[in-house]
């Protein structure tokens, strides 16, 4: 699907393996297989780095490769500081309800977590969480409706246009109306999840479920006829045709949905926390952005590599799940 | 078992084309089938009037040219396909929707290619036996009908790992396993080479002469026909086709098809055959460009107007 999506990335282990074991021929396959993504990427730093210092900003000069690098490692040691400040901050507060309960046993006591703000890794699991949910809720609507549309053609024909009016829509549009209606409807004293939450996660959902629901539309509706024919020969109740002909027949069109989709939520849910100014990495970009220190145009590069090394990530994931599910592979 | 057959006698029967006993009601009977397609053209009239009766443990072949509308019929006996007019009735009882007492070989073994061989098998004999045998019964029972094809070696393996006639064994597997009143086979071997398909038409024989199933065979192989069948339905051209001819063959069982070879009688049944399909029906138009044209037809997958999928 992608120009990636050969061998050459699990290459760690597979390297290792032909190093030892096999033969010259192998070694020069694999040395190959590592020579021309490296060499791809060796070309693209030097070119970065070259073209970097051209480009000038109101913030100064583009970042080259060794400020980015530099800024991760800030970033993290940031993290690491942030960290132990917090872990002082419980042990304070724990040493002082030590005392406080010695002196009266029933004096109340409490415990507050450091109010710090989040870190860069911290924005980047929020992020995971916000994107797994808006996934795993998108999966759960497309799959079920898309057997439906699959095994219905009136059904199916009656929903088409909608879907094709629906899916190009982009998230940046949906996102005001989701925050007024996520505002209005969820009101609760004590909410299980925040808002801001709620809002870049529906946003995720609404676009990345079309590409599941149409792959499991079109992959229920493009099963085998004579399989189809078995099942009415062997008279399999209506529930038992949907479990073990149709969903089995299309599992690999769904999970070729599944992938889009994945994808497609990852890139949305940056820009719904840019602007709906939720936790999460797109608001790490914008408030660098706002920001607007020296520093602040490599930390955004960071926030971008990372980005893409976490969808390209969550990809291999997905790929790695419908090895072990889909029977074609 | 018919201890007639197993003496290598021929069977007493009348080799005219006129009813078969006719003081038993017939265990399958077609009367009056008529079969209309719509088409963007208006109706097409595939079968006018097919008229058939099929005593307990024969084996018939229906044979004509491509298109004539061999399938239909057997679609119509499976309760697959509904005719316009006329019925079918099996055991007294008409048929009007599919049911696993007529079992049907694929010709594309029809196999869910995510199941293993053995798991195939047993989602027949699950959905047919759960309420009428054990667990270990139905574990044996698949078992058997799997070693009956020649196939248990091969019972954890998914149909992409086997080849064509493997393959094609399994389904016979699956539908002997249903334990079918009626076996309907479209053109069960036609996908495989020679050797393969001369295998596997022995394996039927012999299949058949232990369990004597009521068999209907598609084929287009004239000596396919005259070696397996005990009669040989001829379609006539269509469109409107029915039964042309209905020849009996009474050659002795068990057969042998090196042997049978020079036996007068298959050398005159042979001739039968080949005269009716190259004579009384030659076919005037293209053979080829018809499969071709029937392919496509077959072939509109309901997919393919989905532009927005994503395919692996
Ligand atoms: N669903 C359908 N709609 C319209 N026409 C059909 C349909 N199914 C079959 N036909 C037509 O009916 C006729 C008989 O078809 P059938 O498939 O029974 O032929 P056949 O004898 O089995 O041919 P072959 O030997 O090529 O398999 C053909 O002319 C075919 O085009
Ligand atoms: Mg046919």
């Amino acid at each position: 699907m992608t120009i990636l999506d050969t061998t050459n990335v699990a290459l760690p282990a597979g390297w290792l393996r032909t190093l030892s074991g096999r033969g010259s021929a192998a070694l020069a396959r694999a040395g190959r297989q590592l020579l021309l993504p490296l060499t791809g990427i060796l070309l693209f730093v030097g070119f970065w780095q070259l073209a970097a210092p051209q480009v000038n900003t109101s913030l100064g000069s583009f970042p080259g490769p060794a400020q980015v690098f530099d800024q991760a490692g800030q970033l993290w040691q940031e993290h690491v500081n942030q960290r132990a400040r917090a872990d002082q901050f419980l042990a304070m507060q724990e040493a002082r309800n030590a005392r406080l309960l010695d002196a009266n046993p029933d004096a109340e006591v409490k415990l507050r977590s450091y109010p710090g703000a989040p870190t860069f890794p911290d924005q980047v699991a929020t992020s995971l969480g916000t994107v797994l949910a808006g996934f795993v809720l998108a999966t759960v609507i497309a799959v079920p409706m898309g057997i439906v549309f699959g095994l219905n053609r009136h059904f199916q024909a009656a929903v088409n246009p909608l879907i094709q009016v629906f899916k190009p829509v982009s998230p940046l549009a949906w996102l005001p109306l989701v925050t007024m209606v996520v505002s209005a409807t969820y009101v609760s004293d004590d909410p299980l999840f925040e808002k801001a939450f709620l809002t870049s996660m529906i946003t995720v959902t609404l676009c990345s479920l079309w590409p599941t629901l149409i792959n499991t539309s079109v992959g229920v509706a493009a099963v085998n006829p004579d399989l189809l024919n078995v099942s009415r020969v062997l008279r399999l109740s209506f529930a038992s045709h949907v479990r073990k002909v149709v969903l089995p027949s299309s599992v690999p069109m769904i999970f070729t949905g599944l992938r889009v989709s994945l994808g497609i939520a990852w890139m949305v849910l940056i820009a719904a926390e840019m602007l709906a100014q939720s936790p999460g990495l797109g608001k790490f970009v914008w408030d660098e952005f706002q920001n607007g220190s020296s520093q602040s145009l490599s930390r955004i590069m960071v926030a971008v590599l990372t980005i893409g090394l976490i969808g390209f990530l969550l990809d291999r994931l997905m790929l790695l799940i419908q090895k072990q599910v889909a029977w074609n592979e | 078992m018919n201890s007639e057959r197993i003496r290598g006698m021929t069977p007493a029967r009348t080799t005219a084309h006129t009813e078969v006993i006719p003081m038993t009601k017939s265990h399958l009977e077609l009367t009056g089938i008529e079969m209309a397609f719509d088409t963007p053209k208006g109706p097409f009239v595939a079968l006018d009037n097919v008229n058939l009766k099929i005593r307990k443990g024969e084996f018939v072949s229906l044979i004509g040219h491509s298109g004539c509308g061999k399938s239909t019929v057997l679609n119509i006996v499976a309760g697959l396909l509904q005719a316009n007019k006329g019925g079918c009735v099996l055991d007294g009882r008409e048929v009007n929707s599919p049911g696993p007492e007529r079992a049907v070989v694929f010709q594309n073994h029809a196999l869910m290619p995510w199941l293993t061989v053995y798991e195939n098998v047993e989602l027949a004999v699950q959905q047919v036996f759960r309420k009428t045998m054990s667990r270990q019964r139905r574990k044996d029972w698949i078992h058997h009908n799997l070693e009956l094809v020649n196939m248990a070696h091969a019972a954890n393996k998914r149909p992409g790992e086997i080849s064509g006639g493997m393959a094609q064994r399994v389904g016979i597997a699956r539908a002997l396993a249903m334990k079918p009143s009626v076996l309907l086979m479209d053109e069960p071997f036609g996908a495989l080479d020679a050797l393969t398909r001369a295998h596997l038409q022995d394996s039927l024989m012999d299949i058949q002469q232990e369990l004597n199933n009521t068999v209907i065979m598609i084929t287009h192989d004239v000596d396919e026909a005259v070696l397996l069948s005990d009669r040989i339905i001829m379609m006539t051209n269509g469109p409107a086709a029915t039964v042309g001819e209905d020849l009996h063959i009474d050659l002795p069982r068990p057969r042998n098809r090196v042997t049978l070879a020079d036996h007068p009688g298959y050398v005159h049944y042979r001739q039968e055959v080949l005269k009716f399909l190259y004579e009384k029906q030659r076919k005037l138009e293209n053979l080829s460009q018809r499969r071709t044209a029937s392919a496509t037809t077959n072939q509109q997958a309901r997919a393919s107007d989905e532009p927005g999928a994503a395919r692996a």
